[in-house]
């Protein structure tokens, strides 16, 4: 067999192309067997990461520094499996979404594709500004699919997001800029050795101004403020894209970078992602407790989860179980969320209502969206036997073993907070539904796709092992 | 101070403009102005910034053709939603109050 | 307040970028000694085209990616029921001007095209002139705006990008992705600059032609 690695970048944006070429609204089955190639071609590319180590590969031949590389590790493979493997229930709910949603889905294949591939080129560059490339791909896609075909609210936070993605990428550029100035070469294989000894303070000024346009793009807080309009208001299978995946993309480039060039640099810096992702916890999971609609809930949720992804930080340098516990929460976060959203879908498409009141009756008309609500719940809230607790279990874990219990505290917190959101729907859901007027039946497709997500959200607790053994290679990287 | 070095402080005060510009709210049209002043000024660094020794270095020059590219296919995109928002009917909610 | 807040901010950042870009040290050699060892293997004379189109041509595929997505976000916003009319004022002025421009600008277009291996030039340019040669045809009602892209733009604006990753994906067979055999390389860069100019013409004039609503009726 060839090798798997170009193709998961060419292939996305091939049918991207070829679905625009098609025409408004067609694409949908292509997409699906693009998305369903590149998810074969991404395991078989994990099998030879497992069997080979991490890979390298040289676009156009020549090698860094004159030419751009491909850098692949057990985190990135990791990551483009999990990116395939959402995406793909994710598109087989959209066909059935905008099969009747009309103008908000004329081009959304071809911007979901360019999407997917912009993710998955981030995910193996290793050349800084071709990392700068890949995020303004992948934020353009995601604002133009946020846009497509709204209102005036959808076009504003729309507009919102662009700017905050904007600002976030021209930070990144102007850090690249004083990389290439200090160091002369932008691959960051060679910048390793280069910023671990005495680096000039415009390379500090870099880390920062890169890592603050990440946290931006990320939606830390206190940059979230764009993300629970755009996500609460944008369609939902695109909703679900971004929560569960394109966060998770600048997300995982600062992970890179933070565990590798920028380590030496940023060590007396490492308890300040902690107590924003603190403070994202507290107050994200606090406004979806307020929240009055179920999409804003859910993408307020989001703004929480993303927190415990930056708890972990000051532990990473010491304690090996630390980097495990970000790797099940960004796994675990990105199905449970895919599936939330999905099943928030069904249940506004059948009750044709978007308030958290309106849910009243759906335990009986929905049980089987209710019940994939309920999964993914569980793994937002971390019980066992769910890869959330997994997540929160090992970074209690480490934690304990540093002595930093206000972490600790935090994740516990956490935890009775998403309860609290979660079971506030789940409640409304078993209140005696009022009188109907016209009953609308829930797409199989939609129903099911989110069933199998959020069943996966909690499997991966189960069946953690054998993810921990395709990430081993991370910890020697 | 070498030319190159000139190109790159002017950069870094367009840049601090831009930014400045594009977070505080206002008109997006203005915002969108401040954003491409954002992006010269990052492309004049790393340009500038290659070009202290006095020679031309190509690689920054044909990543800061890369970048503008991307500012105008930007640039297009956020015009594009100004002006929906700005339509008529679209009015209503366009207050910006980020 | 908040006006005050980022002032204050911006000032103390310039202040510390400023101080950082003048404590650096003097620069090394960089990346020009190996562009010009490798030059005789890109298949153009000259350097950034090299770099552009052969060293580093992976950045420039994904740059185009970049302005299909623009446009794909453009057109998702737009209302579906554009309707398209020609408008009503003539400006002979204006119209008489952009007659005979319009020649000289695609003479001029294909000229960048062609001086882009040796010399300043190249596909961006050449299809910047030849956008810039439509919007002045709109400007002066010699074009209408567009409507929703039809068959033949759609073929045109993504032609250029699919011959791009064609010839990407036809030289993965003699190594990598994007990797020129070095006898051949300046015709291939030929081949996709050719297709690029065309493409990216049509796609910045569409940036520009389906915004516009000049001479649309609603």
């Amino acid at each position: 067999m060839t090798d798997p690695l170009p193709w998961l970048v060419v292939l996305p944006l091939a049918w991207a192309s070829v679905a625009f070429l098609l025409g408004p609204g067609r694409g949908a089955v292509l997409a699906a067997f693009g998305v369903a190639l590149q998810c074969a071609l991404a395991f078989e590319l994990a099998a030879r990461v497992q069997a080979a180590g991490a890979l390298r590969y040289a676009v156009g031949g020549w090698g860094s520094p004159l030419g751009i590389d491909w850098y692949v590790d057990g985190l990135a493979v990791l990551m483009l499996g999990l990116t395939q493997v959402v995406a793909l229930p994710l598109l087989l709910y959209a066909r059935s979404y905008f099969g009747h949603a009309g103008a908000a889905g004329r081009y959304f294949w071809p911007l979901a594709g360019f999407l997917i591939g912009g993710m998955n080129a981030l995910f193996v560059s290793a050349d800084l500004f071709n990392l700068y490339v890949t995020l303004e791909i992948v934020g353009l896609a995601a604002v133009g699919l946020v846009a497509a075909g709204g209102g005036a609210a959808q076009l504003a936070a729309a507009l919102r997001y662009l700017f905050a993605t904007l600002l976030g990428s021209g930070a990144f550029l102007l850090g690249v800029a004083l990389i290439y100035g200090a160091c002369g070469t932008v691959s960051i294989e060679l910048l390793g050795p280069l910023l671990a000894g005495e680096a000039p303070r415009a390379v500090y000024v870099a880390v920062v101004l890169m890592s603050v346009g990440l946290f931006l793009k990320t939606a830390l807080f206190p940059f979230h403020y764009w993300l629970p309009p755009a996500h609460g208001g944008a369609a939902v299978p695109v909703s679900a894209l971004l929560s569960a995946l394109v966060i998770k993309a600048s997300f995982y480039l600062l992970l890179r970078l933070w565990l590798d060039i920028f380590a030496p640099l940023v060590q007396p810096l490492a308890w300040l992602p902690a107590v924003l992702g603190s403070a994202a916890i507290l107050w994200g999971s606090w406004q979806a407790v307020r929240a009055e609609h179920l999409k804003l809930l859910v993408a307020w949720s989001t703004v929480a989860q993303i927190g415990y992804l930056f708890l972990a930080f000051p532990l990473l340098a010491t304690q090996a179980a630390a980097l495990d516990a970000v790797v099940f929460q960004t796994v675990s976060h990105a199905l449970a969320k895919a599936a939330m959203f999905a099943a928030t879908g069904v249940v506004i498409h059948v009750t044709g209502n978007d308030t958290v009141a309106g849910v009243a009756g759906v335990a009986q008309r929905l049980p089987l969206t209710l019940f994939a609500f309920a999964l993914a719940g569980v793994t937002l809230m971390g019980l066992p036997p769910s890869g959330g607790f997994l997540a929160k279990w090992l970074l209690i874990d480490a934690a304990l073993a540093e002595g930093a219990w206000p972490l600790v505290l935090v994740v516990l917190l956490g935890g009775l907070l998403a309860a609290w959101y979660v079971f506030r729907v789940l409640r409304q859901a078993f209140l005696l539904a009022p009188p109907t007027e016209v009953a609308v039946r829930a797409p199989r497709l939609m129903e099911w796709s989110a069933l199998l997500l959020a069943a996966a959200s909690v499997a991966l607790g189960v069946r953690g092992i054998e993810l921990a053994r395709l990430i081993a290679p991370v910890g020697a990287s | 101070m070498s030319t190159g070095m000139l190109f790159a402080l002017v950069g870094a005060l367009l840049f601090t403009m831009g930014a400045a510009g594009v977070a505080l709210p206002g008109a997006p049209l203005r915002r969108i102005v401040a954003f491409n002043v954002m992006g010269s000024g990052a492309l004049l660094v790393l340009v500038g910034l290659a070009q202290r020794g006095g020679g031309v270095d190509p690689v920054p020059q044909a990543m800061v053709l890369t970048g503008i590219v991307v500012a105008v296919a930007a640039t297009a995109l956020a015009l594009a939603l100004a002006r929906r928002l700005g339509a008529p009917g679209a009015r209503a909610a366009s207050g910006d109050d980020d | 307040m908040r006006r005050g807040a980022v002032g204050v901010a911006a000032l103390l950042f310039a202040g510390v970028l400023i101080g950082a870009l003048l404590g650096l040290p003097a620069p090394g050699a960089g990346l020009p000694p190996l562009v010009t060892a490798q030059m005789g293997n890109s298949g153009v004379t000259h350097p950034v085209t090299a770099v552009l189109l052969n060293f580093r041509g992976y950045d420039t595929l994904l740059e185009v990616a970049v302005l299909l997505v623009a446009l794909l976000g453009l057109l998702a916003v737009q209302r579906s029921e554009r309707a398209v009319a020609p408008g009503a004022a003539v400006e002979p002025v204006l119209q008489t001007l952009a007659r005979r421009a319009a020649p000289l600008m695609v003479v001029v277009g294909v000229y960048l095209l062609w001086a882009g291996a040796s010399r300043p030039g190249g596909a961006f340019q050449a299809a910047a002139v030849l956008a810039a040669g439509a919007v002045l045809a709109h400007l002066a009602r010699l074009l209408p705006a567009w409507s929703a892209p039809r068959a033949w733009l759609r073929t045109g604006i993504t032609g250029g990008f699919l011959v791009f990753l064609a010839v990407a994906v036809a030289l993965l067979g003699g190594g990598a992705l994007l990797q020129y055999p070095p006898a051949h390389a300046g015709l291939l860069i030929l081949l996709i600059e050719a297709g690029l100019t065309v493409s990216l013409a049509l796609l910045l004039a569409g940036l520009f032609l389906f915004l516009s609503e000049e001479g649309t009726r609603r």
